[in-house]
Parts: structure tokens; sequence; C-alpha cells
């Protein structure tokens, strides 16, 4: 049996491009670093495993963090429950009580999704969603598939869908083609970025893009059979075998919500609360990359690793990082002031729309009613397996019952599903008995 | 790439590439993952182990997240209980 309690000075969650950094700057400082993600890899989302081309090269030196002295790596493991100086976490080696002195968030993005008619078929997912099944083997040879929704990812993910054989029907972009032209006239600044936008088109030659296009409804008997389109050209219907929808990110907040720190608004959402330094409103926890407000990877690089200097107590380091962090964000800003959401976006839903997949709740159930907290007692909406996180983000999006105005406000525990011996194993055991 | 593995969907032998998750096995035998309260049939959204729409039964355990579950060879993966 391996050791349920253990002890650090950095403890990380998240193992994405933050992560890792964060637990590479602290380890250079001799901290012992606990490292630890659900997902059963390191490099998040945007560093994930493709079973067919490996990991990617600029993650390769990232990676040898997982592997750095210091570093214990604890993939698979699902932090569950915030208690004052440790964290409950659950996966492969049953449940750990994870001690700490300081805490680093890099709890990453979740992709915005929002209701349509027809969004619960299968053959409808996420735009990211779609990359990432793809990266882990989702059979996608000569199936036609139409991408669309808001932002580079669109262009990542079809370039990641077509490398695993999708015949891809075409990118459509809601941002109109204006905002799209200001976006390539100020790319230069961030040169990198400029050739990997290059990059991702030469992949796609001969791929459609259209911009201020929009995917109105799916349709479709028990699976997918057409996406009905509302471009420029009018409306047009096609028939398709999977749609990969997404309208961007949005910073996750879970885990940061359940340790009391602070979280300020971002845009129609909300992004953790820190100061120069990334601390956070709560002592002794910092917060590095997407949770902080979505800027990208090269951000969450840079920010990791500054969180990390200064939770192992190490700040000048951090502090030279100041600069390329400010032309980091300063990327990102551009990117939500191109990609702003129409409002045709937040009127697709109708009154029998499902909002909450998992409990069937339609859009018209909410009618009149004020907060979160309320939909809650009154439709069940928000309180099925994935505890609100698809169903509260898109009405957050759409200004519908928004938890933040909720008097149930803030994440109650655990953060995600738990098995009931994995919270007895560890409030039955004194975590200050020594094992043998 | 390296080799594929098989497992089980439903009774049924699904081959998959080495580091694929269980959802794209289920994706393979192209049956819905789930039914969701109302009867719907339903299948991965996210991707990424926060929309729950994968919950398959692996091995004999209830409720687990397809696209967080690497495939293993000989795993036994069961939909909508």
């Amino acid at each position: 049996m391996t050791e349920p309690v253990r002890r650090y000075d950095v403890l990380v969650v998240g193992a994405g491009p933050a992560g890792l950094a964060a637990a590479r700057a602290a380890a250079s400082h001799g901290a012992r670093v606990g490292l630890v993600d659900a997902q059963p890899r390191a490099g998040g989302q945007v560093w994930r495993h493709d079973v067919r081309r490996g990991m990617p090269a600029m993650a390769r030196r990232a990676f040898a963090a997982l592997a750095a002295p210091g570093v214990d790596w604890l993939p698979g493991t699902q932090a569950v429950l915030a208690q004052p100086g440790w964290l409950l976490a659950d996966g492969p080696r049953g449940a750990l009580q994870l001690h700490y002195r300081a805490l680093v968030l890099a709890t990453g993005a979740r992709e915005l999704l929002l209701p349509f008619p027809g969004w619960t078929l299968p053959g409808v997912t996420g735009a990211g969603g779609a990359q990432a099944l793809a990266k882990q083997g989702w059979p996608l040879r000569g199936k036609r598939v139409l991408v669309a929704g808001s932002g580079p990812l669109l262009l990542a993910a079809a370039a990641t869908l077509r490398a695993h054989g999708a015949q891809l029907l075409g990118i459509h972009e809601q941002a109109p083609l204006h905002a799209l032209r200001d976006f390539a006239l100020r790319l230069p600044r961030w040169p990198g970025k400029a050739l990997q936008a290059l990059a991702l088109r030469t992949r796609l030659a001969g791929v459609a893009y259209r911009a201020g296009s929009v995917v109105v409804a799916a349709h479709g008997d028990d699976v997918l059979r057409e996406v009905e389109i509302d471009g420029p050209r009018g409306r047009a219907r096609l028939a398709c075998d999977q749609l990969a929808v997404g309208y961007g990110l949005v910073p996750d907040t879970g885990l940061a919500e359940l340790l009391g720190c602070r979280l300020e608004a971002a845009g129609r959402h909300r992004r953790v609360a820190a100061d120069a330094l990334l601390r956070t409103s709560v002592d002794g926890v910092f917060a590095a990359g997407e949770a902080l407000g979505i800027g990208g990877r090269d951000c969450a690089r840079i920010e990791g690793a500054m969180a990390g200097h200064v939770a192992a107590g190490a700040e000048a380091p951090a502090r030279a990082l100041s600069a390329r962090r400010r032309h980091a964000r300063a990327f990102a800003g551009l990117l939500h002031e191109t990609f702003a959401l129409d409002p045709r976006i937040h009127a697709l839903a109708r009154p029998g729309t499902l909002v909450c997949r998992c409990e069937d709740v339609p859009l018209g159930a909410l009618a009149d009613l004020p907060d979160a907290r309320d939909a809650k007692l009154a439709s069940r909406c928000g309180m099925g397996a994935c505890q609100g996180r698809i169903c509260g983000t898109a009405l957050a999006e759409l200004g519908v019952c928004r938890p933040e105005a909720s008097s149930d406000g803030g994440r109650r525990p655990p953060l995600f599903p738990v098995r009931l011996a994995a919270l007895a194993e560890s409030f039955t055991h004194d975590p200050q008995e020594k094992r043998p | 790439m390296s080799g594929t593995l098989r497992l089980e969907v439903n009774g049924q032998p699904v081959d998959v590439p080495d580091g694929a998750s269980a959802a794209a096995a289920v994706a393979v035998l192209g049956v819905p993952f789930r039914r969701s309260c109302g009867g719907q049939p339903r299948a991965p959204l996210c991707g990424m182990g926060v929309c729950f729409e994968c919950r398959v039964r692996i091995d004999g355990v209830a409720q687990l997240r397809a696209c967080m579950t690497p495939a293993r060879a000989g795993m036994r993966v069961s939909t909508d209980d």
C-alpha cells in the first residue's frame, strides 16, 4: 500500500503547461513538490498525448518536470476536498491526504459549451472536446466533420481532426470578417503566434474558413444527421457525422472557490484574483495560467514558473518574468476583443432546448427563477453528475440564473463525485500516526 | 504509432490503438454511452472529464468517465445500465 499521507513544500494542482512549469521552478529551489492531475497523463489539454502523433515537441522539455528530483508526480488523481493545509485526493493509489506549505492552482480552463436546438445529440461535441477525443483514438476516418464556434482553438481542433482522417466540411467562426482582419493586422506583434497561425492554415489547406457563420441547430433522430448554419450567405443545412462546436474557454475556478480564494469578473465568467506575484487572497495559495483568465499556453508557462518560484520562497526569479507575462497577457486581450460573441449565439436556445443535460431541464423551466439556487430547487437544473459545470457555465454566459448571483454562491464539497470509501479511509486515518 | 489492443464493449470485441481511451472503444462500436433521465441517447460532449456524458460501467465499476479511462487489453465496458 502506498503512503496515504504525503507532505510537500509545494503542491501543484494541474499538470498542463502552467503546472509543469510551476513544479519545475519550485523543485529548482530544492522544494519537495507534489504534482497532481485528474487526467491519466500530464500535458493538460493543449499538450494532451496523441495516439498517432505522441507528445508535442515543445512539451518534451516541460515534461522533464515529472522526473525531476524532488517531484512526486500523481497522475489520475482528483482533488476532491480542501481541508486546512491539505487536499483530499482520490486516484489509483486510493485516497491521499496531500499536505502542503504552499499550493499552486494550475487548474486550467474548460470549454464554453452553449445550448442550441439539437446540441444533446450524439455526434455533437465541443471543438476542444472533439480534439481531445480524437487524440485519444476516437474513430474519425472518413467521417464528415464540421468545426464551429469561436476562437483560435477551432483551427487547432480542425488540424487534429484532419490528421486523424476526418473529412472537414468547413470551419465556421462566429466572429465577423472585419474583426478577423483587424486581428491578422495586429498579430505580427506576437511573431510566435503569427507563425503558429500560419502553420495551422497550411495544415488546413483546402478547408473553407467562414467568418460570421453560426451553427443554429443540429438535426437527427437518435444521432446527428445534419447541421444548420446561418452565415453571410443565408441559412443552409449540411449532412454531417460529427459537429465540433465550442465558443472559447473559461477559467476553471472550482478548487479556488472551495479554498475560499477571491474571484473576480472575467466578462460573463469569473477568474481567480491574484497580485503581481500570483498570490491569491488566501495565504499560501498561488494561481497560474488559465485559472487567472484565459491567456493561452505561453502565458501559462510563464505564470507557472513565476508561481513555482514564489511558492518555493524565491521572489526574484518570478519578478524577472513579469515583463514577459505582460506581453503574453496582452495577446489574450486581443483574442477577447476579436472573438467576442455575437448576440445571436445567446439567443440560440429556445424554451424547449435542454440546458441541464444531466437532469434534462429545458431553458423554459428556468423562466422567472432569480438565481442558480432557485433553479436547483424548482427544476433540478445543475444537480446532476456534472454538478452544474456545463449548464452553470452556459447560463452564466446567457445571463440566466447566474451562479455568482446565487444566495448559494460558491462551490460545495466534494469538488467531483467521490467514492464513499475514499472519504471514510481518509477521515478514519490519523495523519499524525507514523506508518512502518 | 504502435499497435492496437482488444477490449470488450457490451460483450463485443473492439480494437483500439494503444493509448486510446475507453470512450474511443465505445465510439468504435457506435452505441450511445448512456440514456439521459428523459431517455435520450447521449455521447461525450467535453472530452475532458467535465460533462459526465460519457459515464459507463468498466470492469464492474459503474459511473466511470470513459474519456478519462485509458483502454486496457481485456477491459470490459458496458453502456447504458
